[in-house]
């Protein structure tokens, strides 16, 4: 049982205690990258909506050009009423955020009150500057976090850099491989005080957007029944969604695409025949 | 030149024993109980933010009595033995047998090993998935461990309430009867504790990960059985405790 002497206490944070017990890890000394594929994370995005937030990643990991996992899970509570997403290497973004959900647990319990929302958000910026030193081998992992603030009473959402900076960002953020198409998909479907249908909707358009531009995100599985993973978070707390509802949400959003497209005609393929003639 | 005076070891054992005691016997006690919905620790506790009960871990809680200081490090080094193992290992690992042993291990050091014995009592308790698996382990300042399988009391008078929960207690009680039983073996004949003498927390045996639970003072007094109606302004059906015959 850890005993310290009062002037030497770690206090509540419990990444402090896991280092003072030699429990964390070495930071590896060379580029991992270059001998190993590592497996990543890619696409996560979280939305402020009229009660909250949302909170969504797609499923795939993906080492070098090839999938390493189709169900793998990047969006995680963080606590009661707080959400965490991860995307970059796989392997030290799960255990930031293990670390992360035991920190605020710990916390909690050791002093008998919950840090605040802005407490967490740079508690998980520290934990993103002390892998620092591993994001340099090529172990980088980009969080984003969002939670109700219940002292505001509002939905809040931060996203980081490597360094660990912390951006809070006013209405929604995304990060990992695809973050580019699906940040604009939902730049362009943003309005003020969203409901939460129309939010999910939002944030499975970007997904799906993503994973139709980039390798790395992956769509939906309807062959295997796997959906993203999407979560609000409110004054009630963090809540999953049902994968029932985010099919549902998917084959109505498959539905208007396919209408898309049904009318349009393609560029017609460089065939054989306009080959020939040309020579 | 001064020759150390011989000590008997009964006697130092005695009189540390002693000493921790009477340190302990100074604060008020505790009741911890199983019910049909898991365990109720009920802690006599005027203050609403120096706290007796408190959570260690998924599905164990810490309750202390005697020199707060003491016991809050001990809580402390509770919660962070759990957390560690929690971490290295996994979440189904942690359980209340093995803090214990630890805490007993502790406290018999002190207790034979330091100048001064921690003035403390203990309990750690574990909510099984059944009633069952239940675990009350109370724990001694000089390490000494108790396994309880109904209910214990810490502290001071600790043989009177036992005796006044005795006669309370029955298999299967609620929720409200557990409290009631608390209270009552807690206050005994003479006096009555209202919410705001009483600190309450749960481990609730139906939770999907985070069992222990505080019961608010706010919301104490709607679980607390009615109060004898005082003499000045009698409730119209009577007092509903029997007067003692």
């Amino acid at each position: 049982m850890p005993f310290f002497t009062p002037g030497d206490d770690p206090g509540p944070d419990f990444a402090a205690l896991v280092r003072r017990l030699g429990l964390a890890p070495e930071p590896p000394t060379a580029d991992v990258t270059d001998r190993l594929a590592i497996t990543h994370g890619t696409t996560v995005v979280a939305i402020r909506y009229a009660d909250g937030v949302v909170m969504a990643g797609d499923r795939r990991a993906t080492a070098g050009n090839l999938i390493s996992h189709r169900a793998i899970e990047k969006v995680f509570p963080a606590d009661r009423h707080s959400g965490v997403a991860i995307a970059g290497a796989a392997g030290p973004a799960m255990e930031m955020v293990k670390l992360f959900q035991l920190q605020l647990e710990h916390y909690e319990k050791v002093e008998g009150s919950s840090l605040s929302l802005e407490g967490k958000a740079n508690q998980l910026g520290q934990m993103v500057r002390g892998n620092l030193p591993a994001a340099m081998q090529g172990l980088a992992v980009v969080p984003l976090f969002a939670g109700y603030d219940l002292r505001r009473g509002a939905g809040r959402l931060f996203q980081y850099d490597v360094t660990g900076g912390r951006y809070e960002e006013s209405n929604f953020a995304a990060s990992g491989s695809g973050s580019l198409h699906a940040g604009t998909v939902v730049k362009l479907g943003f309005r003020e005080g969203l409901s939460r249908g129309d939010t999910v909707d939002l944030a499975i358009t970007a997904l799906f957007q993503a994973a139709d531009e980039d390798s790395a995100t992956g769509g939906p599985d309807v062959v295997r029944g796997i959906y993203p993973v999407i979560a609000t978070i409110t004054a009630e707390g963090f809540s999953r969604l049902d994968d029932a509802e985010i099919a549902e949400r998917f084959a109505a959003l498959l539905e208007v695409l396919a209408g898309r497209e049904a009318g349009t005609s393609r560029v017609p393929e460089t065939s054989v025949e306009t080959r020939s003639d040309e020579r | 030149m001064s020759m150390p005076f011989y000590v008997a070891p009964e006697q130092v054992m005695k009189d540390r024993a002693d000493y921790a005691r009477k340190g302990i016997a100074r604060g008020r006690s505790l009741v911890a109980t199983v019910y049909d919905g898991g365990i109720l620790i009920c802690a006599e506790n005027p203050s609403s933010t120096l706290r007796k009960v408190s959570e260690i871990y998924d599905r164990i809680a810490f309750a202390g009595v005697g020199k707060y200081n003491e016991f809050d490090q001990l809580r402390i080094a509770g919660v962070r033995a759990a957390d560690i193992k929690g971490y290295a290992y996994s979440r189904e690992d942690v359980d209340a047998r093995s803090l214990a042993n630890n805490y007993a291990q502790i406290l018999g050091q002190v207790f034979t090993h330091e100048m001064k014995p921690m003035e403390v009592e203990i309990l750690v308790a574990e909510v099984g998935a059944g009633p069952a698996d239940d675990q009350l382990f109370h724990i001694l300042y000089d390490g000494t461990v108790m396994d309880e399988d109904r209910f214990t009391v810490l502290g001071g008078e600790a043989e009177a309430i036992a005796a006044r929960m005795e006669d309370a207690w029955s298999e299967g009680l609620d929720l409200r009867a557990a409290l009631a039983a608390a209270v009552g073996a807690l206050a005994g004949p003479e006096r009555t504790l209202s919410a705001d003498d009483l600190e309450v927390a749960l481990l609730e045996r139906t939770a999907e990960r985070r069992a222990f639970r505080r019961i608010e003072r706010s919301d104490l007094p709607a679980l607390l059985p009615v109060a004898p109606a005082p003499a000045e302004a009698p409730v119209e059906d009577g007092p509903a405790e029997a007067p003692e015959s």
